[in-house]
């Protein structure tokens, strides 16, 4: 759907260059929700203003449903931004328009559609995203919650192939968040259409992510399926967003010396968090475990644990083959092991 | 001080000397003035048609016309009202420097209302594929429509100030009468009925710009 080969950004500031992406490889698939998270700086703003062109690459190529977009200009380039919906952290609403005025800006740009055609594709809008009381109204007098969903049906109005939000719940508060995340969700799931979603937290992605980036410092140093990258962060850019968003808890501040057994950490995803498999297998090895740290929540509708144990007596051996065997992931951490090697970025 | 020996009809005619002037030359003003903005914004620094040469000629000429002091500009005008008018006399004839005199200092406040407007709106109207004509029209003017009737109303109390000024050479209106005869015959009593009318005047185009600013505001 979207690729991007080589892209590099360079900003010419006063005296050099200050480059703000640098070798940035992605590929997009049709119909997934793909993140791109990173710290404030990072250059996730920019990446995603590359897809509409807002900003054009210094070298590199982007293309979006097979075509290139560097040559587009002019009705082109307008024609191209049209099929890409995007919403906004500051909503960038219209105050002198009301929310269905707001919501029709699009289509009267385009020029396409008839009046009442417009005003069909409106309301039909306005119903998806829980407003049609509040057609009339002017966007100040809206809560956080309800402007970014006109942003979100004013994205959609045009029925675009791709939805670019960029950190579209970073100004709103926890609750808002999660029902505006349920939304873009519900959105992608009976349309079909591809987002890019750009956040700052490893939250936003564990909710509603199928695939994620991370960058940092303009480079993508991480990227894979959201349990992956969330569950085995490899990178320490990764690993702090993780823990950002674990609230500083989990095993941080563990002394693996103090201990008073091997110790391995323990990832249980989907089904395997249900079964008491833990608890059968300590009793037929014999071995006792003290729990150490751990998390356990969803990612997107998937359960998952991650324990990480310290194994007393028996056969530890046997009992972590054993949960193996069970399709439980298994990582031993070794003194030291908890500071994070890099390794080489897969696709 | 005596009200009886005012003549009230030369008033009421100067009255009315005043306001075709001054709506004369608000509708000159706004039709020079407001492109003349807009395009002041737009090829202003990181604006939408960036042109800094361009920018900085049109700001260079306007700002030698807002430095001119206006009974200078009213007289170094002469000829081009003649030629524009035909007179340099009576209403017609100084509707030309009224306009020189007022359309750059609009033209600033038209640019300095559109600089209010958020870009965000601007970046999420080229995000939808908006042109930057249809960008300028359908969203930057209605977002700053209340800036920019403020620029009307402060540009307007700014003419009265110079209706009142150009009746020096002979431009007639209320201040033409307060120089004839509250100051050239000593007649206090026809100064402070203009005065009034003058005081007056400039509060109701006040009240009502307000008004509208606030009728047009939906921050």
């Amino acid at each position: 759907m979207i690729s991007l080969r080589n892209i590099s950004k360079a900003y010419p500031a006063a005296e050099r260059n200050v480059r703000a992406l640098a070798d940035i490889d992605l590929d997009i698939v049709k119909g997934e929700i793909f993140g791109i998270i990173g710290a404030s700086g990072a250059g996730k703003s920019t990446l995603v203003r590359l897809i509409n062109l807002l900003e054009s690459p210094s070298s590199g190529e982007i293309q979006v449903d097979g075509r290139a977009t560097a040559a587009a200009n002019g009705k082109e380039l307008r024609a191209l931004r049209r099929d890409i919906g995007m919403v906004f952290q500051h909503f960038n609403l219209l105050n002198a328009k009301t929310v269905a005025q707001n919501i029709a800006f699009p289509l009267e740009l385009a020029g396409e559609l008839a009046r009442p055609q417009i005003k069909a594709r409106v309301q039909e809008l306005l119903e998806r995203v829980g407003l049609l009381d509040h057609a009339n109204k002017y966007p100040r007098q809206l809560s956080g919650g309800q402007k970014q969903r006109v942003g979100i049906a004013r994205a959609l109005a045009g029925r675009p192939k791709i939805l670019l939000s960029d950190e579209a719940t970073s100004a709103l508060d926890p609750q808002t968040t999660q029902s505006v995340l349920r939304l873009l969700s519900e959105i992608n799931r009976d349309i079909g259409i591809t987002i890019i979603l750009i956040t700052h937290e490893m939250d936003v992605v564990r909710r509603i992510c199928d695939r994620v980036a991370v960058l940092d410092g303009g480079r993508i140093v991480e990227k894979g399926a959201v349990e992956e990258v969330f569950l085995h962060p490899r990178h320490p850019a990764t690993l702090r967003l993780v823990r950002e968003s674990e609230g500083d808890e989990a095993e941080n501040g563990l002394d693996l010396a103090q201990a008073p057994g091997p110790v391995y950490r323990f990832t249980f995803l989907g089904d395997d968090t249900q079964r008491p498999i833990l608890g059968a297998t300590a009793r037929e090895f014999g071995v006792d475990y003290s729990i150490l740290a751990g998390r356990v929540g969803h990612i997107r509708n998937l359960p998952f644990a991650q324990l990480t144990v310290a194994l007393v007596g028996g056969s530890a051996f046997g009992a972590v083959n054993r949960l193996q065997a069970a399709g439980v992931v298994a990582e031993r951490l070794s003194d030291g092991a908890l500071s994070v090697t890099p390794r080489a970025v897969n696709g | 001080m005596s009200f009886d020996a005012i003549d009230w009809g030369d008033i009421g005619i100067a009255a009315i000397d005043t306001l075709s002037m001054l709506g004369g030359a608000l509708g000159f003003t706004i039709l020079f003035g407001l492109p003349l903005g807009i395009l002041l914004f737009l090829t202003g620094r990181q604006q939408m048609l960036q042109q800094p040469v361009f920018y900085g000629i049109l700001s260079f000429v306007l700002n030698i016309l807002r430095s001119v002091p206006f009974i200078i500009l009213l007289i170094m005008l002469m000829p081009v009202t003649v030629l524009l008018t035909g007179t340099s006399l009576g209403v017609r004839g100084v509707i030309p420097p009224l306009v020189f005199g007022t359309a750059p200092f609009f033209a600033r406040l038209v640019e300095a209302a559109l600089r209010e407007v958020d870009r965000g709106i601007i970046e999420a109207s080229q995000a939808m594929g908006g042109s930057t004509f249809q960008i300028v029209f359908r969203a930057l003017l209605p977002e700053a429509l209340p800036g920019l009737i403020a620029a009307v109303t402060v540009t307007s109390i700014v003419l009265v100030d110079y209706t009142a000024m150009s009746g020096a050479i002979g431009g007639g209106g209320i201040g033409d009468l307060a120089i004839r005869y509250g100051y050239q015959r000593f007649q206090t009593e026809v100064m402070v009925v203009t005065v009034v009318i003058l005081i007056l005047l400039v509060q109701l185009l006040q009240a009502s710009g307000n008004r509208l600013v606030a009728h047009f505001s939906r921050k």
